[in-house]
């Protein structure tokens, strides 16, 4: 018998509140240490050097060539045994899987983002006597994040999800929650669909969230149809996401001192 | 250019050049090519190229494409590197250094540092599409120079009076013409006050009713006495603001001198076939 007392009894539990809480910070922090990580990665595998885009090339495939299961088990499982005394926690555990995982799809993704901005632009930047960290930082990334952020929405709508998987090392996120608290009184189907409310919860919210930034960093674009050419709406993103922009737009309010330089 | 103090702080950092190295520029002499030699793969596009341009001067270079113009213009701020030779700028070894009496690479802060005192102006303007004109002008005075962000908004603003633009000052470069964006390149490359300008085909990208414009402003830095050194299919323009006309065919310089000289009196075939061929045009 499907028990809805169950149901209604855990969905404002602080159990699966605290669980939500956990799903949702979890998400966060390996999502941005992987967007981190990804970027340096990204930066190595455009390196002209063999010796810095090679290894990244091996570590892409790896993370991305085997399944995000196995990788947490490798760590859990595998790694104390390979040293003996090395014990991470849970969460740590998690959480380094989770980034190192991430941070290979971000790469891709960062790439995809920084070759996208013509070449013209980088020669331009060191023709002025810019350094190429000054260069990145000021020229090519505010670019390149117009390419970048829509993916990096479904990378984070991915993550809310993907964490499920900290359940198999006992971790009480949302999913593990579910099965931990409905063992003992055989209600785990109502449990997981308790799971699963919150889930949809958190990725509507973002989904929200995610329109409004992009409807909130567009609207030049959304409201002229664009401009004819090949690389449209290209100013609106890249100048609102950084905060790059003349007084009359209103910008830079979003991100909040992303840099140092305009207004 | 009441600011120009603050600039020259920049420039006069400079160690001196050692003494090993060949045939130091004379102080009177803004670029010294010294038998250049630059390869992409097995395509030899600089054959052992030497030419000099004294401060002041402004030196045209023409020839078809391919004949390695550009490249040697990039040489110059080492946006290219030339696999043998030694190119000065202001008796300054450009991209290199001396160690020990050999040739070492020079360190990135050493390229960017030389590279900010010399405007380069590109074919295709690459402006920075997600800043206005001002932004553009302001960027490598404030992040490179380190001036303060009014004074370099002061002095961008004189030189958008400059090149005609000031009106455009907030205005992204997707919404300007070919021609206005490279006044405006041509004016981000004057806020680092540069001591040598080198222009890239700046025209070549124009609708033919723009090319005037930037033409224009070109002409009007050679009159302030600005060192230029242009890559153009311009005649009209080498004939009338050049000191030096270097003709390059093949990697080579074919022939060099007056304008006069080239245009009327062209002592090589090459030359005489090239110049017949653009004015059959």
């Amino acid at each position: 018998m499907f028990d809805w007392d169950a149901v209604w009894k855990f969905i404002v539990s602080p159990f699966f509140l605290q669980a939500a809480w956990t799903t949702l910070w979890l998400s966060v922090v390996a999502q941005l240490a992987g967007v981190v990580l990804g970027l340096f990665l990204a930066l190595m595998r455009m390196s002209r050097f063999k010796w810095l885009s090679f290894p990244v090339q091996v570590y892409v495939w790896f993370f991305r060539g085997s399944p995000l299961l196995v990788q947490v088990l490798l760590l859990w499982d595998g790694l104390p045994k390979l040293v003996p005394g090395l014990l991470f926690s849970q969460i740590t555990c998690i959480l380094i899987a989770f980034s190192l995982n991430e941070a290979a799809y971000m790469s891709e993704i960062i790439r995809a983002g920084i070759s996208s901005v013509d070449p013209g632009q980088m020669e331009a930047a060191r023709a002025l006597g810019m350094r190429y960290w000054l260069a990145m930082r000021r020229i090519i990334l505010p670019q390149a994040a117009r390419v970048i952020i829509p993916p990096l929405g479904n990378e984070f709508n991915n993550m809310l999800k993907t964490t499920s998987i900290a359940s198999v090392i006992g971790l009480e996120e949302l999913t593990g929650t579910a099965e931990i608290l409905g063992a003992p009184t055989f209600s785990i189907f109502e449990l997981l669909i308790v799971a699963t409310v919150y889930y949809l919860l958190l990725t509507t919210l973002w989904d929200y969230f995610q329109r409004w930034i992009e409807r909130r960093l567009d609207p030049e674009y959304a409201a002229k149809g664009g401009r004819p050419g090949r690389r449209p709406g290209q100013k609106s993103w890249a100048q609102r996401v950084l905060g790059f922009g003349n007084p009359p737009l209103e910008s830079g309010e979003l991100i909040a001192g992303g840099h140092g330089g305009a207004r | 250019m009441t600011q120009q103090q603050s600039y020259n702080g920049y420039q006069e950092q400079e160690p001196p050049l050692p003494s090993a190295v060949p045939q130091a520029t004379e102080n009177a002499e803004m670029v010294r090519v010294e038998q250049a030699v630059k390869r992409f793969g097995d395509l030899l596009v600089l054959n052992n190229v030497s030419m000099t341009v004294k401060r002041g001067q402004v030196v045209v270079i023409i020839g078809p494409s391919g004949s390695g113009k550009t490249t040697l213009l990039r040489c110059i701020n080492h946006l290219e590197k030339i696999d043998s030779g030694y190119i000065y700028v202001d008796g300054q070894l450009v991209g290199y250094r001396l160690v020990n009496g050999r040739l070492v690479e020079a360190r990135e802060a050493e390229i960017a540092k030389m590279r900010a005192q010399i405007g380069f102006v590109f074919q295709r303007f690459n402006l920075f599409a997600h800043m206005t004109a001002l932004e553009n002008i302001i960027e490598a005075p404030v992040h490179v120079l380190g001036i303060p962000r009014d004074e370099a908004i002061a002095q961008a603003m004189e030189l958008l009076r400059k090149v005609g633009l000031e009106e455009k000052a907030h205005v992204y470069p997707h919404k300007l013409s070919g021609g206005q964006q490279q006044r405006v390149a041509i004016a981000r490359a004057l806020a680092m006050r540069p001591k040598l300008m080198l222009f890239d085909e700046a025209t070549s990208a124009l609708d033919p009713e723009l090319v005037g414009e930037v033409l224009k402003v070109m002409r009007q830095l050679a009159e302030e006495g600005m060192t230029m050194v242009v890559v153009t299919h311009e005649m009209g323009f080498a004939r009338d603001v050049a000191d030096h006309v270097i003709f390059m065919d093949h990697g080579v310089i074919v022939e060099e001198g007056p304008p006069e000289q080239i245009f009327d009196t062209p002592q090589n075939e090459r030359t005489r076939n090239f110049l017949g061929l653009i004015a059959a045009d």
